[in-house]
């Protein structure tokens, strides 16, 4: 054990000699592994990010809660076939509400995209969505000022406004929203509310921090009946455990609404979160299987300019290998020797490639949240250390069972 | 006392199609403290017997004992770990490290048989001095002489305290005068007691040693004692 650590020292000490020796070279196979590094680390990171603010974002939906819309969210049906269903109405809302026994709260929802004005700052394509004030039990709002509208406020049909902080942020910079009047359609709303930030998700147009709430009887009142798409309608659930009895509740009582028979098809569709999941998973899990791949391409390009380079350093030093066997070097100093030089080069490279990918990912945090954390830091470092190592093995190997005779005599 | 005693050995090679016998038949006995010289022209065997003797290589017939052990029969690991205790080697080309300095060069054997860092530093400066070179410790081989060179290979060959010193024409690149201060050198550390070994294709440095093997294609020709050998003036 002693002679094994002694000669792992002189193989280290050997090693640092040799690269020092070869500056350029070293530096040159150096950077193969520090741009694999780097690329594979951002990568990661990036991924990790995207990941962070989706599974943010969607848990804002909340795993508890069920969308009955027209459309589903992901289907092999054609689109056709949901266009020509027919629109939930408010009036099929009041029926599921008095019906329907299971869930904690149900609210109607009717979104359309809108222009959101105050003064002469503006932001468009809003989601602006009118519901009653039971929407807020099937969410996980949190606000940042103000509160969500009141069950008198939405009965009456008031000009109040809930908005979301992307909303709040332009139209008011100085986080004066409360109690200012906003004008959307030409007509005037009160903010009452503004929501906390709920963390974007970068999939699709939908931004749930990009929202504008209403009392759903007020968009009836301000918005022609042909604007008047379908209505959705939010179900939560009392706890998790529940979703599925509260499903099975919801679709039998849909289908009596709808006068179903027993043979047809439903005429809707009973969305959740955990089809968003699913949904994500795999479009962006081959997407992130892809990055990864790619980039991990120029890792191994890395590592074989590593090998290369180790297959020179063992040709050239033939005559010291034979050297250092005469004297008494068994094969696993030898070996060890090779493979120490070329986990140093990547240890090197790995380190100054994990440095640039953190500099560059705050970078990138401007953009995309991304953050090199500290597992990315301890991956980047044991990679880089096996690519040495595999890299590495069969110049050594080759150094380790060279004849002594035969290098010795070698020029 | 016999330190190595080889019966009938042969070491047969094979270089394509054709088998080549580089050594036939060779029987040879070598004590304690004496000083051989093998010699033999080009083609002889004498550079196959000197990797035998320097358990390089293993012969492919006959048997090689080395202080009571077969040496035939040993691993690569194990002929690694008697080359590192038992022989010390002198090259002609003194195949030093170019990049370390005389002491690191001088100390690695010891790295290899796991001497601590203090105890092998303290050996092999006092190697260094016992060859001459004590205000020479810190020069790379780019900054010695030939000869000082030789005196660093020399050095590394005394410092694990080896049974026999195994020298493949020791001089053949350096010139005649310092030639001879290495012959001095030898010629002191057989007084010592050590057991020399010379290869050498030289009349007259082989006139230093004791005892004259002559190899012809593969076997003995001759195995003399020298009467009166040449015992070099210090310099």
């Amino acid at each position: 054990m002693r002679n094994f650590l002694l000669e792992m020292k002189e193989g280290l000490f050997i090693s640092f000699r040799a690269l020092r020796a070869n500056k350029i070279r070293a530096a040159l196979t150096m950077l193969g592994i520090f741009i694999g590094i780097t690329v594979v680390v951002l990568m990661s990171t990036a991924i990790k990010g995207i990941d962070n603010s989706f599974q943010k974002g969607i848990s804002a939906l909340g795993s508890d809660v069920l969308y009955i819309d027209k459309w589903a969210w992901f289907t092999n049906t054609d689109w056709w076939l949901m266009r020509n269903r027919k629109n939930i109405e408010m009036k099929e809302f009041n029926k599921f509400k008095q019906m329907a026994k299971l869930p904690l709260a149900v609210a109607p929802v009717m979104s359309s995209r809108q222009t959101v004005k105050f003064g002469e700052k503006r932001v468009e394509s809003v989601f602006l969505n009118g519901s009653n004030s039971d929407y807020v039990k099937t969410t996980n709002f949190t606000f940042s000022q103000g509160r969500f509208y009141s069950e008198i406020e939405s009965n009456s049909s008031r000009q109040v406004a809930v908005i979301g902080s992307e909303i709040a942020n332009t139209l008011f910079p100085r986080g004066d929203a409360m109690d200012k009047i906003i004008k959307i359609g030409g007509k005037n709303y009160k903010v009452v509310g503004v929501l906390d930030e709920q963390g974007s998700i970068i999939l699709g147009p939908f931004n749930p921090d990009n929202q504008v709430f209403v009392p759903i009887g007020t968009i009836f009142k301000n918005f022609k009946a042909r604007h008047h798409g379908t209505i959705t309608i939010n179900v939560r659930a009392q706890n998790p455990g529940l979703v599925e009895e509260t499903k099975a509740e919801a679709e039998g009582v849909m289908r009596q609404i709808r006068g179903l028979k027993h043979d047809e098809e439903n005429d809707f569709s009973i969305n959740q979160q955990e089809g968003l999941m699913d949904n994500y998973n795999s479009v962006v899990g081959v997407i992130q299987i892809a990055g990864l791949f790619i980039t991990g391409l120029s890792l191994f390009v890395g590592a074989i300019g590593i090998m290369n380079i180790m297959f020179v350093s063992v040709k050239e030093r033939t005559k010291e290998i034979g050297l250092r066997k005469a004297i008494g070097a068994k094969k696993r100093a030898i070996l060890a020797q090779f493979l120490l030089e070329s986990s140093a080069i990547c240890l090197v490279g790995g380190l100054v490639g994990l440095l640039a990918a953190a500099l560059l990912s705050m970078m990138i945090n401007q953009f995309i949240p991304t953050s090199v954390q500290m597992d990315a830091a301890i991956i980047a470092i044991v990679v880089s250390l096996i690519t040495g190592l595999v890299s590495g093995f069969a110049p050594a190997y080759t150094a380790a069972k060279l004849d002594p005779v035969e290098s010795l005599r070698y020029e | 006392m016999n330190i190595i005693n080889i019966e009938h050995i042969a070491k047969i090679y094979q270089v394509g199609f054709e088998e080549v016998h580089a050594l036939r038949d060779v029987s040879l006995r070598i004590d304690k403290n004496e000083y051989l010289a093998i010699m033999g022209p080009s083609g002889s065997g004498k550079s196959t017997l000197m990797n035998m003797l320097g358990c390089l290589d293993t012969p492919t017939t006959g048997i090689y004992d080395f202080k009571g052990q077969s040496v035939s029969q040993m691993t690569d690991n194990e002929l690694a770990k008697i080359r590192n205790k038992e022989i010390g080697f002198v090259f002609q080309t003194f195949n030093l490290l170019a990049r370390s300095d005389a002491l690191h060069n001088v100390e690695l054997p010891l790295i290899y048989a796991g001497v601590s860092y203090s105890e092998r530093r303290e050996k092999a400066r006092k190697a260094l001095i016992d060859v001459g070179l004590e205000d020479r410790i810190h020069h790379k081989p780019n900054e010695l002489s030939g000869g000082q060179r030789q005196r660093v290979a020399v050095a590394r060959a005394l410092v694990s305290d080896p049974s026999i010193i195994l020298a493949d024409e020791p001089t053949g690149n350096l010139d005649s005068k310092t030639g001879e201060e290495i012959m001095m050198l030898f010629h002191e550390l057989h007084e010592k007691g050590n057991t020399i070994i010379l290869v050498t294709h030289e009349e007259y440095i082989a006139a230093h040693a004791g005892r004259i093997i002559r190899l012809k294609d593969g076997l003995v020709e001759s195995d003399v004692e020298v009467e009166n050998r040449y015992v070099p003036n210090s310099v």
